[in-house]
């Protein structure tokens, strides 16, 4: 047969499927800040899931709220007690159940509005891109927290869902301008147009061609969007119109204690130092992923 | 006499552009017949690659064909073709390898599942089918070890290796012509030989007709019978290829042939054409070639010229053809020494 060749030394068929995304978990995992915080952000959502089984006390309960009130940390109470004489270690634990979820919730709401819009305004172009875009332009001049505090403050005594959605709804007006960009460059990748001239359908050119090719910024976004959502929430239940009472998040932890904050420093001092590790770790991720993918 | 299987008519191809209408392709008609490879030679900017773009109608917005150009192929016009009969010819019936063996494969997929894909999308085989079909087609195309190495991901292979791949996704339907946009540019030396040859003993083996795009006339000799030289937009001479070779006619393909560089002819400089090719949101009136020409006279600037014939089954669009003596005294050098490294 022509063509039998020296560029085929079959040496290196050794490695088999050797995918993108395997490369990248492998880049990742040979940073010792990324292995530590994969291993933190790990305990704290396995802390989180097992919330039931770990907490040593009911959240929620008031066993005493004259004689139990405002204790210091100690043996039985590890992160001392609330004004409402609840054990703030418990807290704390439903409290990392809770706000991750919330976190990654509204970011999944995030993800699939902001790659949907993106996608589609990337891919249809011409005008329907440039209106797209205009209107993204407008959402992106009002601040997240001025409209997310309007909301939240015209409507009171919202629910965790609908404060979920509205986290996310907030939350995709970035990303669904990175999906655009990357469209936009997919579209007129030369893999996309052989695709085309080997009779691929504009659907299966989505599909396979162009998002495929998306997961990487999109897991980074994703990462970064879990650890913003988290601060949000915080201070939107530090400011009393996030999570409602009696369920503990990391924000209302922080809030409960808020006016003796010179007094209850450990009201602060635990859910603030989770949810600065929690986002830390989160941040580093984030980095360690878009190192791992974005460099081409 | 039996209708050829590819028979494009006057194919122009617009470009609506800010500058203006860039007529890439501007008035191109020739013929390909059943199992026969044709070459189309010219410049960067000649209209060669829209031409083939046009074929698939992979012209994308602010591209055009124009209305009236006609593109027949099996009986049908693939001017006027419905969207989605359109999309059954490409793959299918006529398919495409493509310049950059890189850039043409998606990086997050393995090669087999993306030369199964073409399988996938046109004779609607399973998942597993396609793929024994794919491994097939690669073993085809010469790829070794070709189980293992449809199981790997573009980035693991060697250019040459991808441009088999490509030639696999292109041949897997067995179509009925195969356009090949400069395949082996991209490509070492000693890989090109062996991509050209491959390409050359599937077509034999096929009964394929290809199209042979390229801007390099060794790749011509090598593999076409039949040459369409392009310029500006336009079909400037047509012949088989050792009339071509042997009497070439235009002024361009002279020039042409003479830029080649020859092993053995101790040079450090290249021959060049002077000047470039003009802007096509305006070619020049007359003769598009003229202000490139040392032979040119007032007639090709007040006259654009039809394709005269020359010669057995040679036309060129030169006032040459009636005028011949014009070519004795040229008042330029028909290539002039330019450094390597100028542009």
């Amino acid at each position: 047969m022509p063509g039998q060749t020296q560029d085929s030394a079959a040496t290196s068929v050794a490695r088999p499927r050797e995918s993108p995304l395997a490369i990248g978990v492998r880049r990742i995992l040979r940073k010792p800040s990324s292995r530590v915080a994969l291993f933190v952000l790990g305990v704290i959502v396995l802390v989180g899931i097992l919330a039931p089984l770990i907490a040593p006390y009911d959240p929620a309960a008031q066993p005493d709220i004259v004689a139990l009130k405002d204790l210091p940390p100690s043996l039985a109470h590890p992160f001392g007690t609330d004004p409402y004489s609840r054990d703030v270690l418990s807290r704390v634990i439903y409290g990392a159940r809770l706000s991750l979820m919330i976190g990654v919730l509204a970011t999944i709401v995030s993800l699939t509005l902001g790659v949907a819009y993106g996608a589609i305004s990337g891919y249809a172009g011409g005008v329907v891109d440039a209106l797209m875009m205009r209107l993204l332009d407008a959402f992106l001049s009002i601040p997240r927290l001025l409209l997310l505090l309007g909301v939240l403050v015209a409507w009171p005594r919202l629910s965790i869902g609908a404060l979920v959605l509205f986290l996310g709804l907030t939350g995709w007006f970035g990303l669904s301008r990175i999906v655009r960009g990357q469209v936009l460059a997919l579209k007129h990748a030369e893999f996309v147009t052989a695709a085309r001239a080997l009779g691929a359908s504009r659907r299966r050119i989505l599909g396979r061609h162009v998002l495929p090719n998306l997961v990487s910024p999109i897991v980074v976004a994703a990462t970064l969007g879990v650890a913003h959502v988290i601060v949000l929430e915080a201070g939107l239940s530090y400011l009393g119109i996030g999570v409602p009472q009696p369920l503990a998040s990391w924000g209302n932890i922080i809030q409960d204690g808020s006016d003796q904050i010179a007094t209850l420093w450990w009201m602060a001092l635990f859910p603030g130092l989770l949810m600065v590790l929690t986002v830390m770790m989160l941040n580093i991720l984030g980095e360690a992923l878009r190192d791992a993918y974005e460099r081409r | 006499m039996t209708p050829p299987l590819l028979s494009i008519r006057d194919l122009r191809t617009y470009f609506y552009t800010e500058a203006g209408v860039a007529r890439a392709v501007d008035g191109v008609s020739f013929d390909v017949g059943a199992g026969e490879t044709v070459g189309i030679v010219g410049e960067s900017g000649c209209g060669k690659s829209v031409t083939a773009l046009s074929i698939l109608r992979l012209i994308q917005p602010p591209g055009r064909i124009e209305p009236g150009s006609r593109i027949e192929f099996e009986g049908k016009d693939l001017v006027t073709l419905g969207d989605e009969e359109i999309r059954h010819i490409r793959g299918n019936r006529i398919s495409m390898i493509f310049q950059e063996p890189m850039s043409a494969l998606n990086p997050v997929f393995t090669i087999g599942d993306q030369v199964a894909e073409v399988a996938r999308i046109h004779a609607g085989l399973s998942r597993r089918q396609a793929w024994d079909r794919a491994v097939e087609t690669l073993a085809l195309t010469g790829m070794p070890a070709p189980e293992d190495r449809a199981k790997q991901y573009p980035h693991q292979l060697s250019g040459g290796m991808r441009q088999r791949v490509l030639i696999a996704m292109a041949l897997i339907m067995k179509p009925a012509l195969v356009i090949a946009d400069e395949p082996t540019t991209a490509l070492d030396v000693t890989i090109q030989a062996q991509i050209l040859d491959l390409l050359v003993h599937l077509q034999k083996e096929f009964g394929t007709s290809i199209l042979m795009i390229t801007h390099d006339l060794g790749v011509i000799a090598e593999t076409t019978s039949r040459v369409i030289v392009m310029y500006a937009g336009e079909v400037v001479e047509q012949a088989p290829v050792d009339e071509l070779f042997a009497r070439p006619h235009h002024p361009y393909t002279e020039g042409l042939m003479h830029s080649m560089p020859h092993i053995g002819h101790d040079q450090d400089r290249l021959n060049v054409i002077p000047g470039t090719v003009p802007a096509p949101t305006n070619w020049p009136h007359g003769c598009r070639f003229r202000e490139r020409c040392p032979y040119s006279w007032e007639r090709p600037e007040r006259e654009h010229p039809p394709l005269y014939d020359v010669g057995a089954a040679h036309v060129s669009r030169c006032h040459l053809a009636v005028e011949p003596e014009r070519r004795n005294n040229p008042h330029a050098p028909l290539v002039v020494v330019e450094g390597v490294g100028a542009a």
